[in-house]
Protein backbone atom coordinates (compact mmCIF):
# COMPACT_ATOMS: atom_id res chain seq x y z
CA UNK A 1 0.00 0.00 0.00
CA UNK A 2 1.33 3.19 -1.02
CA UNK A 3 2.35 5.70 1.64
CA UNK A 4 1.36 8.98 0.49
CA UNK A 5 2.59 11.01 3.75
CA UNK A 6 5.96 11.38 3.13
CA UNK A 7 9.49 13.68 4.18
CA UNK A 8 9.00 14.51 0.50
CA UNK A 9 5.43 15.64 0.81
CA UNK A 10 5.84 17.58 3.54
CA UNK A 11 8.92 19.45 1.99
CA UNK A 12 6.67 20.38 -1.24
CA UNK A 13 3.82 21.68 1.19
CA UNK A 14 6.36 23.50 2.37
CA UNK A 15 7.72 25.37 0.07
CA UNK A 16 4.17 25.80 -0.95
CA UNK A 17 4.38 28.03 2.43
CA UNK A 18 2.05 25.80 3.94
CA UNK A 19 1.74 23.89 6.94
CA UNK A 20 0.33 20.49 6.55
CA UNK A 21 -0.42 17.23 8.98
CA UNK A 22 -2.37 14.71 8.89
CA UNK A 23 -5.13 13.73 10.89
CA UNK A 24 -6.47 9.56 11.91
CA UNK A 25 -10.02 9.26 10.39
CA UNK A 26 -10.98 7.55 13.48
CA UNK A 27 -9.63 9.14 16.57
CA UNK A 28 -9.59 12.84 15.07
CA UNK A 29 -5.87 13.03 16.50
CA UNK A 30 -3.75 15.21 14.67
CA UNK A 31 0.21 14.32 13.44
CA UNK A 32 2.97 16.47 12.81
CA UNK A 33 4.53 16.16 10.85
CA UNK A 34 2.49 13.65 9.20
CA UNK A 35 2.97 9.98 9.89
CA UNK A 36 1.97 7.38 7.99
CA UNK A 37 1.12 4.90 11.18
CA UNK A 38 -0.89 6.27 14.25
CA UNK A 39 1.82 5.15 17.01
CA UNK A 40 -1.33 4.30 19.39
CA UNK A 41 -3.50 2.79 17.13
CA UNK A 42 -1.67 1.46 14.52
CA UNK A 43 -4.07 2.59 11.80
CA UNK A 44 -2.61 3.71 8.44
CA UNK A 45 -6.46 5.36 8.06
CA UNK A 46 -5.06 8.87 7.30
CA UNK A 47 -6.30 12.15 5.86
CA UNK A 48 -4.42 15.25 5.37
CA UNK A 49 -4.65 18.18 7.57
CA UNK A 50 -3.46 21.71 7.22
CA UNK A 51 -3.36 23.45 10.63
CA UNK A 52 -3.84 26.83 12.15
CA UNK A 53 -0.41 27.64 12.71
CA UNK A 54 -1.16 28.88 16.18
CA UNK A 55 0.90 27.45 19.11
CA UNK A 56 2.92 28.09 22.53
CA UNK A 57 6.27 27.86 22.67
CA UNK A 58 7.67 24.75 24.51
CA UNK A 59 11.37 24.81 24.72
CA UNK A 60 13.80 26.65 23.54
CA UNK A 61 17.46 26.95 23.09
CA UNK A 62 20.00 29.41 21.87
CA UNK A 63 22.48 27.81 19.29
CA UNK A 64 26.15 28.82 18.88
CA UNK A 65 28.05 26.09 17.56
CA UNK A 66 26.01 25.52 14.79
CA UNK A 67 25.78 22.31 11.82
CA UNK A 68 27.21 23.59 8.41
CA UNK A 69 23.76 24.08 6.80
CA UNK A 70 23.53 26.61 9.29
CA UNK A 71 26.65 28.31 9.17
CA UNK A 72 25.61 28.19 5.21
CA UNK A 73 22.53 30.06 6.47
CA UNK A 74 24.95 33.17 7.92
CA UNK A 75 24.49 32.04 11.51
CA UNK A 76 27.68 31.39 14.09
CA UNK A 77 29.18 32.52 17.24
CA UNK A 78 28.48 36.07 16.53
CA UNK A 79 25.33 35.80 15.26
CA UNK A 80 23.41 32.55 17.20
CA UNK A 81 20.09 31.96 16.60
CA UNK A 82 17.13 30.48 18.20
CA UNK A 83 15.41 27.36 17.73
CA UNK A 84 12.77 25.96 19.98
CA UNK A 85 9.79 23.28 20.39
CA UNK A 86 6.21 24.66 19.51
CA UNK A 87 2.91 23.13 20.60
CA UNK A 88 0.18 23.67 18.21
CA UNK A 89 -3.22 24.68 18.42
CA UNK A 90 -3.93 21.11 17.16
CA UNK A 91 -2.26 19.07 19.75
CA UNK A 92 1.14 18.00 18.00
CA UNK A 93 4.12 19.85 19.33
CA UNK A 94 6.49 20.34 16.38
CA UNK A 95 10.62 21.61 15.80
CA UNK A 96 11.12 25.02 14.44
CA UNK A 97 12.60 28.03 14.17
CA UNK A 98 12.01 30.42 16.32
CA UNK A 99 12.32 33.85 14.93
CA UNK A 100 11.40 37.27 16.50
CA UNK A 101 13.03 37.14 19.63
CA UNK A 102 16.44 38.42 21.02
CA UNK A 103 19.03 35.48 20.78
CA UNK A 104 21.64 38.00 22.55
CA UNK A 105 19.50 38.01 25.37
CA UNK A 106 18.17 34.43 25.93
CA UNK A 107 16.35 35.00 29.51
CA UNK A 108 14.04 37.53 27.51
CA UNK A 109 12.57 34.32 25.53
CA UNK A 110 9.95 33.30 27.47
CA UNK A 111 8.09 29.32 27.52
CA UNK A 112 4.65 29.89 27.13
CA UNK A 113 4.68 32.78 24.70
CA UNK A 114 1.73 32.50 22.19
CA UNK A 115 3.79 31.67 18.73
CA UNK A 116 2.64 31.77 14.83
CA UNK A 117 3.75 30.01 12.18
CA UNK A 118 5.61 31.50 9.06
CA UNK A 119 8.38 30.21 6.42
CA UNK A 120 11.70 31.22 5.82
CA UNK A 121 13.08 30.73 2.27
CA UNK A 122 16.76 29.92 1.84
CA UNK A 123 18.73 29.68 -1.70
CA UNK A 124 17.26 31.20 -5.01
CA UNK A 125 15.75 29.18 -8.01
CA UNK A 126 15.45 25.56 -8.18
CA UNK A 127 17.40 25.58 -5.05
CA UNK A 128 14.41 27.93 -3.00
CA UNK A 129 13.71 25.41 0.17
CA UNK A 130 11.41 26.69 2.31
CA UNK A 131 12.03 25.69 6.24
CA UNK A 132 9.50 26.23 8.87
CA UNK A 133 9.37 28.96 11.92
CA UNK A 134 7.54 30.61 14.50
CA UNK A 135 7.36 34.39 16.24
CA UNK A 136 5.78 35.83 19.14
CA UNK A 137 2.24 36.81 17.94
CA UNK A 138 2.62 40.85 18.35
CA UNK B 1 5.02 -1.02 33.96
CA UNK B 2 7.38 -2.76 31.67
CA UNK B 3 6.66 -6.71 31.33
CA UNK B 4 8.76 -8.61 33.19
CA UNK B 5 12.04 -10.52 32.10
CA UNK B 6 14.59 -12.28 33.09
CA UNK B 7 17.72 -14.13 31.32
CA UNK B 8 17.81 -17.68 30.26
CA UNK B 9 21.00 -18.17 32.48
CA UNK B 10 22.80 -15.81 34.27
CA UNK B 11 25.59 -13.47 32.97
CA UNK B 12 29.00 -12.52 34.77
CA UNK B 13 31.27 -9.74 34.10
CA UNK B 14 34.92 -11.05 34.58
CA UNK B 15 37.12 -8.64 32.70
CA UNK B 16 37.36 -4.89 31.70
CA UNK B 17 39.58 -2.77 29.86
CA UNK B 18 39.69 1.15 28.55
CA UNK B 19 41.99 3.11 27.12
CA UNK B 20 42.91 6.75 27.96
CA UNK B 21 39.99 9.37 26.84
CA UNK B 22 41.34 12.64 25.15
CA UNK B 23 42.37 14.10 21.54
CA UNK B 24 44.91 11.71 20.01
CA UNK B 25 46.47 12.20 16.92
CA UNK B 26 47.72 9.37 14.98
CA UNK B 27 45.23 6.89 16.65
CA UNK B 28 42.15 5.25 15.15
CA UNK B 29 39.79 3.29 16.11
CA UNK B 30 41.42 0.08 16.02
CA UNK B 31 44.56 1.22 17.79
CA UNK B 32 42.19 2.28 21.01
CA UNK B 33 40.21 -0.51 20.97
CA UNK B 34 43.23 -2.71 20.53
CA UNK B 35 44.21 -0.69 24.16
CA UNK B 36 41.36 -1.35 25.66
CA UNK B 37 41.11 -4.83 24.74
CA UNK B 38 44.72 -5.80 25.65
CA UNK B 39 43.75 -3.95 29.19
CA UNK B 40 40.80 -5.92 29.44
CA UNK B 41 42.73 -9.13 28.94
CA UNK B 42 45.14 -8.46 31.99
CA UNK B 43 42.13 -7.63 33.78
CA UNK B 44 41.12 -11.24 33.95
CA UNK B 45 42.22 -13.13 37.27
CA UNK B 46 42.44 -16.55 36.28
CA UNK B 47 44.94 -17.62 32.91
CA UNK B 48 42.45 -17.20 30.07
CA UNK B 49 43.33 -18.14 26.59
CA UNK B 50 41.69 -15.32 23.89
CA UNK B 51 40.72 -19.04 21.84
CA UNK B 52 38.00 -18.94 24.00
CA UNK B 53 36.03 -15.86 22.80
CA UNK B 54 33.27 -17.20 20.49
CA UNK B 55 31.87 -13.62 19.61
CA UNK B 56 32.57 -9.89 19.27
CA UNK B 57 29.60 -7.21 19.67
CA UNK B 58 31.21 -3.75 18.92
CA UNK B 59 28.98 -0.35 20.20
CA UNK B 60 29.87 2.56 17.58
CA UNK B 61 28.14 5.61 17.05
CA UNK B 62 29.90 7.35 13.11
CA UNK B 63 33.38 5.63 12.24
CA UNK B 64 31.64 5.84 8.86
CA UNK B 65 31.30 9.56 9.24
CA UNK B 66 34.15 10.25 11.93
CA UNK B 67 36.97 8.29 10.42
CA UNK B 68 35.35 7.08 6.97
CA UNK B 69 35.50 3.75 7.96
CA UNK B 70 32.12 1.66 7.88
CA UNK B 71 31.88 -2.16 8.66
CA UNK B 72 34.15 -1.73 12.01
CA UNK B 73 33.15 -4.89 14.27
CA UNK B 74 35.01 -7.33 11.39
CA UNK B 75 38.04 -4.66 11.21
CA UNK B 76 38.69 -4.37 15.15
CA UNK B 77 38.10 -8.33 14.91
CA UNK B 78 41.16 -8.65 13.09
CA UNK B 79 43.42 -6.59 14.81
CA UNK B 80 42.33 -7.84 17.94
CA UNK B 81 42.92 -11.30 16.51
CA UNK B 82 39.38 -12.50 16.92
CA UNK B 83 38.64 -13.33 13.64
CA UNK B 84 36.88 -14.96 11.77
CA UNK B 85 34.52 -14.96 14.98
CA UNK B 86 31.20 -13.31 14.47
CA UNK B 87 31.48 -9.43 14.60
CA UNK B 88 28.40 -6.92 14.95
CA UNK B 89 28.72 -3.30 15.03
CA UNK B 90 25.70 -1.92 17.56
CA UNK B 91 24.68 1.41 16.86
CA UNK B 92 22.32 3.47 19.07
CA UNK B 93 23.68 7.26 18.98
CA UNK B 94 25.06 7.50 22.59
CA UNK B 95 24.15 4.51 24.00
CA UNK B 96 25.99 2.26 21.36
CA UNK B 97 28.33 0.45 23.79
CA UNK B 98 25.48 0.02 25.94
CA UNK B 99 23.67 -1.31 23.52
CA UNK B 100 26.58 -3.75 22.33
CA UNK B 101 26.57 -4.86 26.13
CA UNK B 102 22.97 -5.77 25.92
CA UNK B 103 23.31 -7.90 23.29
CA UNK B 104 26.50 -9.27 24.20
CA UNK B 105 24.73 -10.30 27.53
CA UNK B 106 21.49 -11.38 25.30
CA UNK B 107 23.78 -13.55 23.05
CA UNK B 108 25.50 -15.29 26.79
CA UNK B 109 22.08 -15.87 28.02
CA UNK B 110 20.88 -17.85 25.20
CA UNK B 111 22.74 -20.35 25.80
CA UNK B 112 24.57 -19.23 21.86
CA UNK B 113 27.91 -18.46 23.44
CA UNK B 114 29.52 -18.92 26.71
CA UNK B 115 32.40 -15.93 26.31
CA UNK B 116 32.24 -12.81 24.55
CA UNK B 117 34.39 -9.62 24.18
CA UNK B 118 31.94 -6.62 23.97
CA UNK B 119 33.76 -3.30 23.08
CA UNK B 120 32.93 0.19 22.38
CA UNK B 121 34.56 2.92 20.84
CA UNK B 122 34.80 6.06 19.13
CA UNK B 123 37.59 8.67 17.33
CA UNK B 124 35.71 11.77 16.94
CA UNK B 125 38.49 14.37 16.91
CA UNK B 126 39.66 14.17 13.54
CA UNK B 127 37.04 16.12 11.76
CA UNK B 128 36.59 20.06 12.68
CA UNK B 129 34.10 21.52 15.20
CA UNK B 130 31.39 21.75 12.67
CA UNK B 131 31.77 18.33 11.61
CA UNK B 132 31.79 16.85 14.67
CA UNK B 133 28.34 19.00 14.93
CA UNK B 134 27.02 17.66 11.67
CA UNK B 135 27.65 13.84 12.61
CA UNK B 136 26.58 14.28 16.06
CA UNK B 137 23.26 15.56 14.71
CA UNK B 138 22.75 12.88 12.20
CA UNK B 139 21.49 10.91 16.46
CA UNK B 140 18.64 13.42 15.78
CA UNK B 141 15.59 13.34 13.53
CA UNK B 142 17.29 15.05 10.11
CA UNK B 143 14.25 15.27 8.11
CA UNK B 144 12.42 17.59 10.92
CA UNK B 145 14.48 18.51 13.91
CA UNK B 146 18.19 19.50 12.26
CA UNK B 147 16.97 21.75 9.40
CA UNK B 148 14.95 23.31 11.78
CA UNK B 149 18.37 24.81 13.65
CA UNK B 150 18.73 22.03 16.14
CA UNK B 151 22.23 20.75 17.06
CA UNK B 152 22.60 17.65 19.66
CA UNK B 153 23.74 19.93 22.55
CA UNK B 154 20.41 22.17 21.41
CA UNK B 155 18.11 18.94 22.29
CA UNK B 156 19.19 18.99 25.70
CA UNK B 157 19.68 22.51 25.66
CA UNK B 158 16.06 22.74 25.11
CA UNK B 159 15.46 20.30 27.90
CA UNK B 160 17.01 22.23 30.16
CA UNK B 161 15.33 25.38 29.35
CA UNK B 162 12.02 22.95 30.14
CA UNK B 163 13.35 22.15 33.06
CA UNK B 164 14.01 25.35 34.37
CA UNK B 165 10.82 26.70 33.32
CA UNK B 166 8.67 24.01 35.19
CA UNK B 167 11.23 24.03 38.23
CA UNK B 168 12.71 27.26 38.83
CA UNK B 169 16.55 25.75 38.39
CA UNK B 170 19.04 28.17 36.72
CA UNK B 171 22.23 27.64 34.44
CA UNK B 172 23.98 27.89 37.74
CA UNK B 173 22.58 24.95 38.69
CA UNK B 174 23.64 23.24 35.74
CA UNK B 175 27.36 24.61 36.65
CA UNK B 176 27.00 23.08 39.89
CA UNK B 177 26.74 19.54 38.44
CA UNK B 178 29.67 20.11 36.54
CA UNK B 179 31.93 21.52 39.00
CA UNK B 180 31.15 18.12 40.87
CA UNK B 181 31.95 16.21 37.36
CA UNK B 182 34.64 18.10 37.20
CA UNK B 183 35.72 16.86 40.59
CA UNK B 184 35.06 12.96 39.89
CA UNK B 185 36.94 13.69 36.64
CA UNK B 186 39.80 14.81 38.43
CA UNK B 187 39.99 11.32 40.25
CA UNK B 188 40.29 9.38 37.13
CA UNK B 189 43.69 9.32 35.73
CA UNK B 190 42.10 7.88 32.40
CA UNK B 191 39.95 11.37 31.59
CA UNK B 192 39.90 14.02 28.84
CA UNK B 193 40.26 16.83 30.85
CA UNK B 194 40.91 15.00 34.38
CA UNK B 195 40.79 18.40 36.29
CA UNK B 196 39.02 20.71 38.73
CA UNK B 197 37.12 23.41 37.31
CA UNK B 198 38.93 25.15 39.85
CA UNK B 199 42.27 23.62 38.87
CA UNK B 200 41.49 24.46 35.13
CA UNK B 201 40.71 28.32 36.57
CA UNK B 202 44.23 28.17 38.02
CA UNK B 203 46.52 27.20 34.59
CA UNK B 204 43.80 29.91 32.86
CA UNK B 205 45.47 32.33 35.40
CA UNK B 206 49.18 31.22 34.91
CA UNK B 207 48.81 31.23 31.62
CA UNK B 208 47.65 34.70 31.31
CA UNK B 209 50.34 35.87 33.59
CA UNK B 210 52.97 33.91 31.27
CA UNK B 211 52.04 35.42 28.20
CA UNK B 212 51.68 38.77 30.32
CA UNK B 213 48.75 39.30 29.65
CA UNK B 214 46.20 41.16 32.24
CA UNK B 215 44.97 38.03 35.00
CA UNK B 216 41.38 37.35 34.94
CA UNK B 217 40.10 38.30 38.61
CA UNK B 218 37.39 35.38 39.05
CA UNK B 219 36.38 35.44 42.69
CA UNK B 220 35.06 31.70 42.23
CA UNK B 221 34.24 28.72 40.42
CA UNK B 222 31.01 29.95 39.70
CA UNK B 223 32.28 33.55 38.17
CA UNK B 224 34.94 31.35 35.83
CA UNK B 225 31.81 29.58 34.51
CA UNK B 226 29.96 32.54 34.18
CA UNK B 227 32.56 34.46 31.78
CA UNK B 228 31.68 34.06 28.01
CA UNK B 229 35.62 33.69 27.16
CA UNK B 230 36.55 31.19 30.07
CA UNK B 231 33.45 29.00 29.22
CA UNK B 232 31.37 29.99 26.04
CA UNK B 233 28.32 29.25 25.42
CA UNK B 234 27.22 26.00 22.89
CA UNK B 235 23.86 26.15 23.20
CA UNK B 236 22.45 28.33 25.39
CA UNK B 237 22.01 27.62 28.64
CA UNK B 238 24.43 25.03 27.77
CA UNK B 239 28.22 26.41 27.91
CA UNK B 240 31.53 24.41 27.40
CA UNK B 241 32.07 22.92 30.44
CA UNK B 242 28.25 21.78 30.45
CA UNK B 243 29.20 19.17 27.34
CA UNK B 244 31.34 16.35 27.24
CA UNK B 245 34.03 16.97 25.61
CA UNK B 246 34.29 15.24 21.43
CA UNK B 247 37.18 12.36 22.52
CA UNK B 248 38.69 9.55 21.45
CA UNK B 249 38.70 6.60 24.00
CA UNK B 250 37.60 2.28 23.74
CA UNK B 251 36.53 0.44 26.34
CA UNK B 252 35.91 -3.37 26.61
CA UNK B 253 34.11 -5.85 28.53
CA UNK B 254 34.30 -10.02 28.94
CA UNK B 255 31.53 -11.52 29.40
CA UNK B 256 30.77 -15.04 30.68
CA UNK B 257 27.85 -17.12 31.45
CA UNK B 258 27.50 -17.54 35.22
CA UNK B 259 28.97 -21.29 35.51
CA UNK B 260 32.22 -20.15 33.97
CA UNK B 261 32.92 -16.98 36.16
CA UNK B 262 34.81 -18.26 38.79
CA UNK B 263 37.00 -19.61 36.53
CA UNK B 264 37.86 -16.52 35.26
CA UNK B 265 37.55 -14.40 38.56
CA UNK B 266 37.64 -14.51 41.57
CA UNK B 267 34.95 -11.90 41.67
CA UNK B 268 32.34 -11.53 39.13
CA UNK B 269 29.59 -9.08 38.40
CA UNK B 270 26.89 -10.84 37.33
CA UNK B 271 24.22 -9.29 35.78
CA UNK B 272 20.80 -8.71 37.64
CA UNK B 273 18.88 -6.97 35.71
CA UNK B 274 18.92 -4.58 32.46
CA UNK B 275 16.01 -2.87 30.63
CA UNK B 276 15.90 -0.97 27.35
CA UNK B 277 13.64 1.79 25.61
CA UNK B 278 13.65 4.10 22.66
CA UNK B 279 12.48 7.50 22.24
CA UNK B 280 11.83 8.93 18.53
CA UNK B 281 12.04 13.25 18.06
CA UNK B 282 12.16 15.24 21.24
CA UNK B 283 8.97 17.07 19.91
CA UNK B 284 7.10 13.47 19.70
CA UNK B 285 7.64 12.92 23.37
CA UNK B 286 4.56 13.52 25.77
CA UNK B 287 7.02 15.70 27.47
CA UNK B 288 10.20 17.91 27.50
CA UNK B 289 11.60 17.80 30.79
CA UNK B 290 12.11 13.93 31.51
CA UNK B 291 13.45 11.41 29.19
CA UNK B 292 10.50 8.62 29.40
CA UNK B 293 12.57 5.61 27.27
CA UNK B 294 15.21 6.07 30.54
CA UNK B 295 11.98 5.76 32.76
CA UNK B 296 11.01 2.64 31.45
CA UNK B 297 14.71 1.43 30.57
CA UNK B 298 14.57 2.00 34.77
CA UNK B 299 11.68 0.13 35.18
CA UNK B 300 12.66 -2.94 33.18
CA UNK B 301 16.32 -3.24 35.07
CA UNK B 302 14.80 -2.30 38.78
CA UNK B 303 11.90 -5.15 38.08
CA UNK B 304 14.27 -7.83 36.51
CA UNK B 305 16.54 -7.48 39.40
CA UNK B 306 14.17 -7.33 42.09
CA UNK B 307 15.31 -3.96 43.36
CA UNK B 308 14.31 -0.16 43.52
CA UNK B 309 15.64 2.84 43.29
CA UNK B 310 16.06 3.02 47.30
CA UNK B 311 18.13 -0.02 47.15
CA UNK B 312 21.15 1.68 44.76
CA UNK B 313 24.26 3.17 46.49
CA UNK B 314 25.97 4.24 43.67
CA UNK B 315 24.62 5.22 40.57
CA UNK B 316 26.92 6.21 37.06
CA UNK B 317 24.15 8.15 35.16
CA UNK B 318 24.71 9.67 31.56
CA UNK B 319 25.90 12.88 31.66
CA UNK B 320 26.71 13.77 28.12
CA UNK B 321 25.45 17.37 29.31
CA UNK B 322 24.85 18.96 33.18
CA UNK B 323 21.06 18.55 32.39
CA UNK B 324 20.82 15.08 31.15
CA UNK B 325 22.16 14.12 35.35
CA UNK B 326 19.66 16.04 36.71
CA UNK B 327 17.47 14.16 34.51
CA UNK B 328 18.84 10.76 34.53
CA UNK B 329 18.33 11.10 38.52
CA UNK B 330 14.70 11.84 38.27
CA UNK B 331 13.74 8.89 35.80
CA UNK B 332 15.53 6.30 37.68
CA UNK B 333 13.95 7.24 40.60
CA UNK B 334 16.40 8.78 42.87
CA UNK B 335 14.84 11.97 43.32
CA UNK B 336 10.64 12.80 43.11
CA UNK B 337 9.99 14.57 38.94
CA UNK B 338 11.53 18.45 39.77
CA UNK B 339 13.49 17.55 42.66
CA UNK B 340 17.13 16.76 41.07
CA UNK B 341 17.70 20.51 40.84
CA UNK B 342 17.34 21.25 44.52
CA UNK B 343 19.77 18.51 45.47
CA UNK B 344 22.68 19.69 42.80
CA UNK B 345 22.34 23.09 44.65
CA UNK B 346 23.14 21.21 48.17
CA UNK B 347 25.01 18.51 47.21
CA UNK B 348 28.67 19.94 45.59
CA UNK B 349 30.47 17.78 48.71
CA UNK B 350 28.40 15.17 49.80
CA UNK B 351 26.83 13.60 47.17
CA UNK B 352 24.73 10.44 47.36
CA UNK B 353 25.06 8.58 44.27
CA UNK B 354 27.95 10.63 42.59
CA UNK B 355 29.42 9.04 40.02
CA UNK B 356 32.81 7.70 39.22
CA UNK B 357 33.47 8.72 35.64
CA UNK B 358 31.37 11.00 34.13
CA UNK B 359 31.67 11.87 30.66
CA UNK B 360 31.90 15.46 31.58
CA UNK B 361 34.90 15.17 33.11
CA UNK B 362 36.30 12.34 31.08
CA UNK B 363 34.65 12.17 27.98
CA UNK B 364 31.89 11.90 25.63
CA UNK B 365 32.52 8.39 24.55
CA UNK B 366 29.38 7.75 23.75
CA UNK B 367 30.13 3.95 23.41
CA UNK B 368 33.00 3.29 26.45
CA UNK B 369 30.32 0.63 27.99
CA UNK B 370 32.54 -0.05 30.84
CA UNK B 371 34.45 2.13 32.83
CA UNK B 372 35.69 0.98 36.64
CA UNK B 373 33.99 -2.23 36.96
CA UNK B 374 35.71 -4.19 38.96
CA UNK B 375 36.80 -0.69 40.72
CA UNK B 376 40.98 -1.54 41.05
CA UNK B 377 40.93 1.61 38.72
CA UNK B 378 37.94 2.81 40.35
CA UNK B 379 38.00 2.31 43.62
CA UNK B 380 39.56 5.64 44.71
CA UNK B 381 36.60 7.76 42.96
CA UNK B 382 34.25 5.30 44.20
CA UNK B 383 35.56 5.53 47.94
CA UNK B 384 34.62 9.32 47.26
CA UNK B 385 31.67 9.01 46.83
CA UNK B 386 30.61 6.47 49.41
CA UNK B 387 27.65 8.05 51.29
CA UNK B 388 28.51 8.17 54.88
CA UNK B 389 26.92 5.55 57.20
CA UNK B 390 26.14 3.75 54.47
CA UNK B 391 27.99 0.52 52.69
CA UNK B 392 30.68 1.03 50.74
CA UNK B 393 31.99 -0.01 47.72
CA UNK B 394 34.31 -2.62 49.63
CA UNK B 395 30.84 -4.19 50.37
CA UNK B 396 28.10 -4.51 48.06
CA UNK B 397 27.89 -1.60 46.15
CA UNK B 398 24.64 -1.18 43.62
CA UNK B 399 25.48 0.37 40.83
CA UNK B 400 24.03 2.51 37.73
CA UNK B 401 25.15 3.28 34.74
CA UNK B 402 23.13 5.00 32.55
CA UNK B 403 23.14 6.14 28.96
CA UNK B 404 19.84 7.66 28.19
CA UNK B 405 19.87 8.28 24.42
CA UNK B 406 17.14 10.27 22.85
CA UNK B 407 17.40 7.62 20.10
CA UNK B 408 17.16 4.94 22.92
CA UNK B 409 18.08 4.53 26.19
CA UNK B 410 19.03 0.64 27.91
CA UNK B 411 19.27 0.27 31.49
CA UNK B 412 21.51 -2.76 32.33
CA UNK B 413 21.33 -3.60 36.12
CA UNK B 414 23.97 -5.55 37.33
CA UNK B 415 25.73 -6.22 40.42
CA UNK B 416 29.41 -5.26 41.51
CA UNK B 417 30.70 -7.26 44.55
CA UNK B 418 34.09 -6.90 45.56
CA UNK B 419 33.22 -8.93 48.24
CA UNK B 420 31.10 -11.57 47.55
CA UNK B 421 30.50 -13.21 50.91
CA UNK B 422 28.86 -10.13 52.17
CA UNK B 423 25.97 -9.83 49.36
CA UNK B 424 22.58 -10.67 50.33
CA UNK B 425 20.53 -9.16 47.67
CA UNK B 426 17.42 -10.97 47.32
CA UNK B 427 17.98 -11.78 43.58
CA UNK B 428 18.87 -15.01 41.86
CA UNK B 429 22.14 -13.11 41.15
CA UNK B 430 24.33 -12.27 44.30
CA UNK B 431 25.23 -8.88 42.76
CA UNK B 432 23.66 -6.34 41.64
CA UNK B 433 23.24 -2.95 40.13
CA UNK B 434 23.59 -1.14 36.96
CA UNK B 435 23.50 0.42 34.04
CA UNK B 436 21.78 2.33 31.73
CA UNK B 437 22.94 2.55 28.84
Amino acid sequence: MENEFTYAAHCAHLNEHKLLGNRDKATGEVFLPARPINPETHSSDMEWVELSGEGVLQAYTIVYIATTAMIEAGYDRKNPYCVGIVKTAEGPMISAFISGVDALHPESIKIGTPMRAHFIDRGEGEARKSFLAFEPVA
Amino acid sequence: MAEQHKLARGVALVGAGMSKFGAFKGKSSRDLFVEAFNEMLASVDQPFDPNQIEALFVGNYSSDLFEGQGHLAPILASWTGLNPLPAVRVEDACASAGAAVYQGILAVASGMYDVVVVGGVEKMTDLPTEKVTDTLATAADTQFEIPAGFTFPGFYAAMATSYMHAYGATPETLMKVGIKNHNNGSLNEKAQFGAKISTLMEARKASAAKKGLPIPDWKDELEFLHDDKANPVIAWPLRLYDCSPVSDGAAVVLLVSEDLAKKFSDCPIYIAGMGQASDGALHDRKELNSIPSARLAGQKAYQMAGVGPEDIDFAEVHDCFTIAELLATEDLGFFERGTAWKAAEKRRDQPRWQQTHQLIGRAQIERAPCRCFRCRSGRRSLETVARPGRRTPDQTSPQIWSYPQRGGHRANLCGTHFREERLTWKTNSPMLPIALT
